[in-house]
């Protein structure tokens, strides 16, 4: 890699619109996403955040009826010219319903790199352990990884599905209100393991959660029905936003 | 008063229906036990059918039913997942394979029998011995083989709407967590479609079965045989079948009174084994639906 590429970000988006029926969804949006980094992306319900975060492993491939302009790069590379499976593969996306398949938590966890070929069950098992840890959810699973995943507890089912997306080593991690329905220990926990994972990989979160955005993130967007309104370091948009209606939904004011 | 009357009219008919189905049961199950015996169920008819079991004929239908259960399974489970997974929604093809598999559905059974006689029997099996066994009458005349692809035909509508109401069944979010973990979509189906449709596409074979096994005009021309002195050992031989074989006793005994019993029982045994069938296929189906239930 040329340390031209180490200094790129993982992700980044340049004039990013969605276009669904002649009605504009999202954008334009120019965002980067480096290694290191919490991107937190908030805003109101129906503000394009989730759209925004399709774009970006391109599960917007599958919508017929979306049309999207503008550029994203992977590594500087254009993200249409990455092999799709390859890039989903690099690029980890958490859903905001915990979502295990009906299988048990190893099969769960070893779903993306059993696809991959591997086969190797202690190689599986020491990824699965490793992934678990970093997900703060190995403790309370350990003794138990041939259980059905539908049997964990909605908090440890999210933690699971984090996990799983680990396994493959991303190199950016996407999450979409990861924490939306959980409780606020497994929201703890699902936060202290993000800061500990931008080490390795850009993370990028939604929440309509401020105070989540606020607690972890180093840089914070903020959509309003599609426009980036405001882009800025955190604790600067959180202390002194420039724009007024950043202001107004960072205090509560809306949204 | 009207709403009473309504109430009233509809609880008739319900019990109506609900005696013509106690009556034929009870009936068919007064007359139809007391012959039952091990040397019925496993001896073949004699005497002009007026004694002996009915072996032969239990023996050509589970051979009969596990052809046509290994054509129907591919062509029905592909052809779902075709409709369900790959075509697009919108497509104007894809509704007119699908009201034709509809209209297939609603085909008589004796039409779709002389379909078989001139497609399979005529076309298929004749075309085969003249190419291979230089016009030697091998595959084209009734055998065993068209039979079952004839019921095949007849039960794949089964199949293709049990398999694509469970493929429906399959939360969205399942797929895109797969693709999320970089599947393509031969694998997203090998590995979270097909494992979860599994039930359904059992209850449609099961119910096909069933509904297979009691056919009797599907298979009156293409290989049903009126008596054989043999059991059927290969795909080209004819074959005895309990639908048929209650058709002939009843319709061609050459001692009405003699063979009444006899038919009796083998309606008997045709009946228990299609309700077997139903009712596995019944609780399969409400144990995958309950599960579906926990699950979201």
């Amino acid at each position: 890699m040329t340390t031209e590429a180490k200094t790129l970000p993982v992700l980044r988006t340049e004039a990013i619109k969605i276009t669904i029926g002649g009605r504009v969804i999202l954008g334009p949006v120019s965002l980067p996403m480096p290694k290191g980094e919490i991107l937190a992306i908030i805003g109101p319900a129906g503000s394009g955040k989730s759209s925004f975060l399709k774009v970006l492993n391109r599960m917007t491939d599958f919508e017929e009826a979306m049309t999207l302009e503008g550029r994203a790069h992977f590594h500087g590379q254009d993200l249409a010219a990455v092999d799709v499976v390859e890039l989903r593969r690099r690029v980890g996306l958490v859903f905001p319903v915990p979502t295990p398949l009906p299988m048990s938590i190893f099969e769960n966890l070893a779903f993306g790199l059993r696809l991959m070929g591997l086969r190797d069950h202690s190689e599986l098992m020491q990824r699965a352990e490793t992934s678990l840890q970093a997900a703060y959810l190995w403790e309370e699973v350990k003794d138990r990884l041939s259980m059905p995943a539908n049997n964990l507890s909605g908090g440890q089912q999210q933690r699971l599905c984090l996990a799983r997306t680990l396994m493959l080593k991303p190199d950016a991690l996407l999450l979409d209100e990861p924490c939306s329905g959980l409780d606020p220990i497994s929201t703890a926990k699902i936060e202290e393991a993000l800061t500990e994972l931008k080490r390795e990989m850009a993370v990028v979160l939604v929440t309509n959660n401020v105070k989540q955005a606020s607690r972890v993130s180093d840089h914070t967007a903020f959509l309003l029905m599609g426009e980036l309104v405001e882009f800025a370091p955190t604790q600067t948009l959180f202390t002194t936003p420039s724009d007024r209606r950043t202001e107004d939904y960072v205090t509560g004011r809306f949204g | 008063m009207i709403g009473k009357l309504c109430i009233g009219l509809s609880a008739l008919c319900c019990l109506i229906v609900v005696a013509f189905v106690a009556f034929i049961l009870g009936d068919i199950a007064r007359n139809g036990v007391h012959l039952l015996s091990w040397t019925f169920l496993t001896s073949a008819p004699s005497h002009g059918m007026t004694e002996g079991g009915i072996f032969p004929a239990i023996f050509g239908t589970a051979f009969l039913v596990i052809l046509m259960t290994l054509a129907v399974i591919p062509l029905g489970v592909m052809t779902a997942i075709y409709l369900h997974e790959y075509a697009s929604k919108t497509s104007r093809s894809v509704l007119w394979i699908r009201m034709a598999i509809q209209n297939l559905a609603g085909v008589p059974a004796i039409v779709l029998g002389l379909f078989g006689l001139g497609f399979f029997i005529e076309f298929l099996g004749g075309g085969i011995d003249r190419f291979f066994f230089g016009g030697a009458l091998t595959f084209g005349q009734p055998a065993i083989l068209w039979s079952a692809l004839t019921l095949a035909l007849l039960t794949m509508p089964t199949v293709v709407m049990s398999t694509e109401e469970s493929l429906r069944a399959i939360p969205a979010a399942h797929r895109e967590v797969a693709y999320s973990l970089g599947a393509t979509k031969l694998q997203m189906i090998r590995r979270v479609v097909l494992p979860q449709a599994l039930g359904g596409i059992l209850t449609g074979t099961i119910l096909a079965v069933g509904r297979g096994a009691g056919e009797v005009a599907p298979i009156l021309f293409t290989g049903a045989a009126y008596y054989l002195p043999y059991l059927p050992k290969k795909l080209n031989d004819q074959f005895m079948e309990l639908g048929y074989h209650i058709y002939v006793m009843a319709t061609q005994s050459p001692d009405v009174e003699a063979t009444k019993p006899i038919l009796y029982s083998t309606v008997f045994v045709l009946l228990s084994l299609t309700f077997a069938l139903n009712f596995t296929a019944i609780w399969i189906r409400s144990r995958i639906r309950r599960r579906l239930r926990l699950e979201r």
